[in-house]
């Protein structure tokens, strides 16, 4: 037994500490306030707290800990993207993630699944091939296998699959997953030990803008004055943004998973389909977790629909038939904000204090790390553009500098 | 029956009327853990084994205790047993079939003697969230650990091998749709027919009638026979359909409702809805509720009213309210001897008439009093079971106590058998998905929903009502009220205000939560938590109930939390110092009950489309490659042979003719006065001037200046155009054009005409005289029907349309004809052909053949980013044009400066490895700067040819161009670039 256990269950009372400090109140003014207490504004405060010593933060919360699309997304976690800009951001990222439990002295539970993408056209095999051939080059571990290595390493999976049989696999060593809230937990905790505070149930209404900056934050907790701001509002970044007349090529979906009841283990790698529109992958507790391309059409609402359902568990069982017999115990929706070029919005926005961290479709809980690392690092130097989020600024879109990365995001995400 | 008649020696059975559920002319024998067990046609697993003194069930996800039934309902997951190709059935609703056999799942050894069990001990090592505290030091350890809690995560094994079996979907459609058929839902579905309504009645168990058939509505228990009239009533209206067996699985937008039924899940669209899908008894909270033998009240109602079988010999019933009183009446008229009934609430008996008439038939009532403890013992096979119970007065606010605090002494009573109520929790799962709210009433202690859409109502106990008057009343207000909206009429609910319905006792007892020094209190029978696992996650900072939820698990269980969501939100409330209204319960997602996936999924369709000519491809031994939904052939022969195919094929073509199969190819007719109009600015070219009777190449951008589609379009009249597009972009090309054409207001009429024609092309140069030969009703000669050109004639006495087309790069005819004909046109060639040696050939060879070209494939060569100047295409743009798709866009990019760009590329004879589409393109400094997108054997250089992007530096014919190859020596592959196209540039072939 850990002796983390031992102590805890010798101890008189197990909670000597707790995670997170009841409420407070707002103060009048910080240096730094973030919008958005998800994964991504967390680990923004806890980094500018441990690596810049920019404590007097405030991270502003409309609803609880997590609980956007941090609560809600599947905690893939992966940098076999197509584009040297992103698989370098995301490997960066996965790199981060490694050291996180013990860094933060709370286990987030990675774990290095493997992730394998399925082939069923010549012309995924060819993209496949780049990109395994830009994350081995540039220090990622990928590779490209025939039917015969798939079935060796998944043999429950159906490679026949309806009239589009499975040609080759994109087999992503590095790919793993994590439980997410813990990474949201970790983070925060992080960042309210070393100063900052978190303030759930408190949403920025507007802003309060002179000469270019934003001095204050409306919120419906009274009004702070701020030293800079970080939106990070995953599912209403253009609505934000539009607080200030920002505008984004942003369209808003609803993305849906679902879970089964749980079952014993028998599926170790997360397993996607590109043709299907499939991933399928067992969580640690035992639930079968499948998800697939975002809704048909934008929404605001992260309801669910049969439709979708439908289509993707049809799949689901094509890839491994004997789901047939699983049964389903929860669907859920998130809301995602889709860019043209399926990669994220980082760094600084007409507004000079004011910077963005949105447009994070389906991508953003596997950035976590690196995004808050380097945002705090954006927001301390006041406004230096960190080398790696460079490429991904609001203006590559008027610039014509897309990073596109829609074949390698479509269902995997 | 007497004992000596029965079959099963250790039966609990009860004679008729008991048991209406099971026809005891018909034994089934079936076996559970190897052990047969016999039981009657109507029997579910868990009744047939209750009626054999069996409890024990399953093991707990965590501590793996011991478990019995608890709702008997299919609510709770202490019944989950394991069938041979089926995990986590819930045996209270599984029926039992002659053979069957039953396991246990989630143990190690045997259900009885599981090893696991020793986990509880050690409970207080696992905190509420321990997995958040441990297993990852030393760095790297979690690798270790993880496989092993994995293993013991999950409960029921899936059968791997298990093969899907039918299932399907219907619509249906109502005025009115009822969920639910106890007396609220059978009194609604009436109220509707009678206002005139079609309506569909939803009913979960196998028969109408809900708790008619068990509950007991008062000291008489006449009532619901009375009330069981309205079961007839219903099935005899014409205008009301009946589902049993079926759930109504969630509610999504304006009442679409998923019912799974049997094998099929019916899709029903209901203009409105009645929710009478009751309320969730509650348990109590105190040390070992989770004891063998201690249930729900309505459980053993349910067993005894249903099945015929008694839960036990002697029991203690534990309330809240009257219906635990209700149930003990039950059990002695059962012949069970009831040993105490403790009543937490503090009236004394005198005051409660229930109490009081048990109190006449020699019961021991206890007021204010709880069960503090269950004592666990054994039952006649040695598992555990309950086998007393310690009763304390209960304490509290009154006396300057924290709310469940008991008194320290108490008295211990004998029993096997506990009934537990303390009150209900409406059935709130599909209102909540409809966006109903839940707010909690201190004063009763219960959560109400609001918020509903009109077309949505509840009625019966899910309302509030628990008197059988009431919830009669209620189910008629909700039903007349449905159907009147329904059939567009104005409600009067006026007739039925809140005067109209009788005063009712509160069913919840405020607080049935009792702490225990040594814990053991389970909350969350599902996950195994306890009271201090909910208020411990509260005091670690995770106040919100959310957080609650999921640094605890509370709720995240097999059945989604029925029986926790309350007693969970009453606790974060108490721990949290809120109200239980601002604390509220997690969102209750679809699926209501756990649903086969093979329920959603259907009968598995998977599109395929073939072209005319496909039993040709075969015969000729197609290889077949996947075009979106297309299936084409790749080459024909053997595929140990392919790349020597693909030349023999190519080398057809270029020496003498060759015939491939382009069907697949989008066709789209454009029609109108306005035709012209909507192609020049859709496509970058001007047709204004194209003359009747010749094409032109057609290169489609996005908004972006981004490459989307390209075709040929021919003009076919002056208001008429044949356009081609790729076989993957057809559908969104017509998209696109059908868009643009609303958005601008134009007369063109398009026309997806795809399907309607097959195609192929005729190729090499032998092609004009194998048409000839064919026979044709127009003159082939080159300044008659030059490149370019097109006509409509009639080939082998076909009507077609011919183009003359050089994508192969050779003296070359697109023959379009109607789709059944594709056959007949495919025939007549190849026979024409024979004499000139024609050859099919298949998609791969086309590919070698445009590559030797240079002709770009749009999604090979192209990405998502592509604008015209990368891939030399800027003599496709009509620059004179005011306006094209994409004008502005690519004016913007001309003016940078490029990024990259597209070459073609030889690779030398004498290459160390060979190179492979998708391989990447470096720099001097190892930076990565294009990819090589297309590759082939070209027969007529015999060299490898290819075209990648690179970076505009590196793209000088004759640079070298330093592939990344792992395997070669240095990492790197050197090819040279070279002019396109690399085969006739002067394109003196196919012009002829």
């Amino acid at each position: 037994m850990p002796f983390a256990l031992l102590r805890y269950g010798l101890s008189s009372d197990p909670v000597k500490t707790p995670d997170f400090p009841p409420p407070s109140s707002l103060k009048s003014s910080y240096d730094v306030v973030i919008v958005g207490g998800g994964g991504h504004g967390v680990a923004a405060a806890y980094y500018l707290a441990k690596r810049h010593g920019v404590t007097n933060v405030a991270v502003l919360e409309k609803g609880y800990l997590g609980g956007g699309n941090t609560a809600r997304n599947t905690a893939v976690i992966r940098s076999n993207y197509l584009t040297p800009e992103s698989v370098k951001f995301y490997i960066a990222s996965v790199n981060l993630f490694r050291d996180l439990s013990n860094e933060f002295d709370f286990n987030i539970m990675y774990s290095e699944r493997g992730q394998l993408t399925l082939a069923h056209s010549d012309a995924t095999v060819r993209a496949f091939r780049q990109r395994c051939e830009v994350n081995r080059h540039l220090g990622g571990r990928t590779e490209m296998l025939d039917r015969q290595q798939i079935k060796e390493l998944v043999p429950l999976l159906n490679l026949d699959t309806g009239h589009a049989p499975v040609l080759a696999g994109l087999w992503h060593i590095d790919g793993a997953t994590a439980r997410h809230d813990a990474v949201a937990w970790g983070y925060a905790r992080g960042a309210v030990a070393r100063g900052a505070e978190f303030h759930p149930l408190t949403e920025a209404l507007d802003f309060v803008v002179e000469k270019n900056r934003v001095t204050a934050v409306k919120t419906n907790r009274g009004t702070v004055k701020c030293g800079a701001v970080v939106q990070a509002v995953a599912g209403s970044s253009s609505i934000l943004m539009s607080k200030l007349g920002i505008r984004a090529p942003i369209h808003t979906y609803p993305l849906q998973a679902m879970v089964t009841q749980p079952v014993k283990p028998f599926l170790t790698p997360m397993v996607s389909s590109s043709a299907l529109h499939c991933y399928v992958q067992q969580t640690g507790r035992g639930e079968v977790l499948i998800g697939g391309g975002s809704d048909p059409y934008p929404l605001y609402n992260a309801r669910s629909t049969l439709d979708l359902k439908e289509g993707l568990l049809a799949h689901a069982v094509e890839m491994f038939p004997f789901l047939a017999n699983a049964k389903l115990m929860r669907q859920w929706a998130g809301i995602t904000d889709m860019t043209p070029d399926y990669s994220p919005i980082m760094g600084r926005s007409p507004i000079d204090n004011y910077y963005l961290d949105a447009g994070w479709g389906t991508y953003g809980f596997k950035a976590t790390p690196i995004c808050g690392k380097s945002m705090a690092e954006l927001v301390a130097s006041g406004g230096q553009i960190p080398e790696i989020i460079a490429p991904f600024s609001l203006e590559r879109f008027s610039r014509f500098r897309q990073i596109n990365e829609m074949g390698a995001t479509a269902a995997s995400h | 029956m007497s004992a000596a008649s029965s079959p099963f020696p250790h039966s609990l059975r009860l004679p008729p009327p008991w048991g209406r559920r099971v026809d005891r002319n018909c034994p089934v024998r079936f076996s559970f853990e190897g052990k047969t067990y016999a039981g009657f046609a109507g029997d579910t697993i868990a009744s047939a084994l209750i009626a054999d003194g069996r409890y024990l069930l399953s093991r707990s996800f965590k501590y793996h205790r011991a478990r019995g039934p608890l709702t008997l309902a299919g609510q709770d997951a202490n019944t989950l047993v394991q069938l041979p190709e089926e995990a986590n059935v819930l045996a209270d609703v599984s029926p039992i079939a002659e053979g069957l056999s039953v396991m246990g799942q989630n143990y190690s050894g045997s259900l009885d003697h599981d090893r696991d069990a020793i986990l509880g001990h050690f409970s207080r090592f696992m905190p509420v969230g321990f997995y958040y505290r441990a297993f990852f030091k030393p760095r790297g350890v979690w690798k270790y650990w993880e496989p092993f809690i994995r293993k013991k995560a999950g409960l029921g094994a899936l059968d791997l091998s298990f093969t899907p079996t039918y299932h399907d979907k219907a619509y249906l459609f109502a005025d009115t749709a009822v969920i639910g058929s106890g007396p609220a839902g059978l009194s609604a579905a009436i109220a509707a027919a009678d206002a005139g309504a079609r309506v569909l009645v939803v009913e979960q168990e196998p028969e109408l009638g809900g708790s008619l058939h068990w509950a007991r509505f008062g000291l008489e228990g006449k009532s619901a026979e009375e009330a069981r009239d309205l079961i007839t009533r219903v099935q005899r209206r014409p205008n009301i359909r009946v589902l049993t067996n079926a759930v109504c699985n969630a509610w999504f937008a304006d009442n679409y409702l998923p019912i799974v039924s049997g094998n099929r899940l019916y899709k029903v669209r209901a203009k409105t809805c009645v929710m009478a899908a009751g309320a969730f008894e509650q348990p109590v909270i105190f040390r070992n509720n989770d004891l063998p033998g201690i249930m729900l009240a309505s459980a053993a109602q349910r067993l005894m009213r249903l099945y015929g079988v008694r839960p036990g010999k002697r029991a203690v019933v534990l309330t809240g309210h009257d219906a635990g009183c209700l149930a003990a009446l039950d059990l002695l008229e059962a012949g069970v001897e009831v040993a105490a009934v403790a009543d937490m609430r503090a009236e004394s008996p005198d005051t409660l008439p229930l109490l009081a008439a048990l109190k006449a038939k020699n019961v021991r009532v206890f007021s204010g009093t709880t069960v503090f403890e269950a004592l666990p013992g054994k039952d006649r096979d040695g598992n555990p079971r309950v086998v007393g119970v310690d009763l304390r007065r209960i304490l509290g606010a009154a006396d300057g106590l924290e709310r469940g605090a008991v008194e320290a002494r108490g008295e211990t009573i004998e029993c096997d058998t506990l009934l537990m109520s303390a009150g209900y929790m409406p059935a709130w799962q599909l209102p909540c998905q409809a966006g109903g709210k839940l707010s909690y009433h201190d004063a009763t202690a219960r959560f109400s929903i609001s918020g509903l859409p009109d077309i949505l109502t509840l009625a019966g106990s899910a309302n509030g009502y628990f008197s059988l008057s009431n919830i009669l009343r209620d189910g008629e207000r909700a039903g007349r009220q449905a159907a009147l909206r329904a059939l567009g009429k104005a409600a009067d609910t006026e007739i039925y205000a809140a005067s109209a319905y009788e005063t009712e006792a509160p069913v919840n007892f405020p607080w049935p939560i009792f702490p225990h020094p040594q814990g053991k209190e389970f909350v969350d029978f599902d996950e195994d938590l306890q009271i201090r696992d909910i208020v411990n996650a509260v005091r670690c900072g995770y106040r919100d109930i959310q957080l609650v939820k999921r640094f605890s698990t509370v709720g995240m269980g097999p059945l989604q939390g029925r029986q926790s969501a309350l007693p969970a939100a009453r606790l974060v409330a108490e721990a949290s110092g809120r109200s239980v209204s601002e604390t509220g319960v997690t969102t209750a997602r679809p699926p209501f009950m756990p649903e086969k996936l093979a329920h959603v999924a259907g009968r598995m369709f998977s599109p395929l489309r073939e072209s005319a000519m496909r039993r040709r491809h075969e015969e000729a031994g197609a290889q077949w490659l996947m075009a979106g939904t297309w299936r084409r052939p790749a080459y024909y022969g053997d595929p140990a042979r392919r790349d020597a195919l693909i030349q023999e094929e190519a080398r057809a073509v270029r020496e003498r003719v060759g015939l491939i199969d382009v069907s697949t190819l989008g066709g789209l007719e454009i029609r109108g006065p306005d035709a012209v109009e909507l192609l020049d600015r859709l496509y970058t070219f001007s047709f204004a001037k194209l003359p009747v009777g010749r094409s032109r190449y057609a290169l489609m951008l996005a908004e972006d200046g981004v490459i989307m589609d390209d075709g040929v379009c021919c003009r076919l009249g002056e208001q008429h155009f044949y356009v081609t597009a790729t076989t993957s972009g057809v559908d969104r090309v017509w998209r696109a054009m059908t868009k643009w054409n609303a958005q601008w207001r134009l007369d063109a009429d398009i026309a997806n005409v795809t399907s309607a024609w097959a195609a192929v092309n005729l190729a090499g140069p032998k092609s004009r005289e194998v048409l000839a030969r064919a026979g044709v009703n127009i003159e082939l000669s080159g300044s008659a029907f030059p490149y370019l050109g097109v006509q409509t004639g009639v080939v082998a006495g076909i009507s077609a349309r011919l183009m003359r087309v050089g994508f192969v790069g050779e003296l070359g005819y697109e023959i379009h004809v109607p789709s059944r004909y594709g056959e007949a046109l495919w025939d007549a060639l190849m026979k024409a052909g024979a004499e000139f040696g024609i050859r099919p050939f298949g998609v791969e060879t086309q590919r070698l053949l445009r590559l030797e070209k240079g002709h770009i494939i749009i999604g090979q060569d192209t990405d998502g980013m592509t604008h015209p100047a990368e891939v030399g295409m800027e003599w496709a743009l009509g620059r004179k044009k005011p306006f094209f798709v994409g004008k502005r866009s690519v004016e913007i990019l001309e003016a940078q400066a490029p990024q990259r760009k597209l070459v073609g590329f030889v690779l030398p004879k004498d290459a160390p490895r060979k190179a492979l589409e998708g391989q990447l393109i470096l720099d001097d400094t190892g930076n990565i700067t294009g990819a090589i997108t297309s590759l082939g054997d070209s027969v007529a250089l015999g060299q490898t040819i290819g075209l990648a992007w690179c970076a505009p530096s590196q793209g000088k014919v004759g640079a070298l161009l330093p592939i990344r190859c792992e395997e070669a020596p240095g990492g790197r592959l050197l090819a040279t670039v070279a002019a396109t196209p690399f085969y006739d540039p002067q394109n003196l072939r196919q012009e002829v």
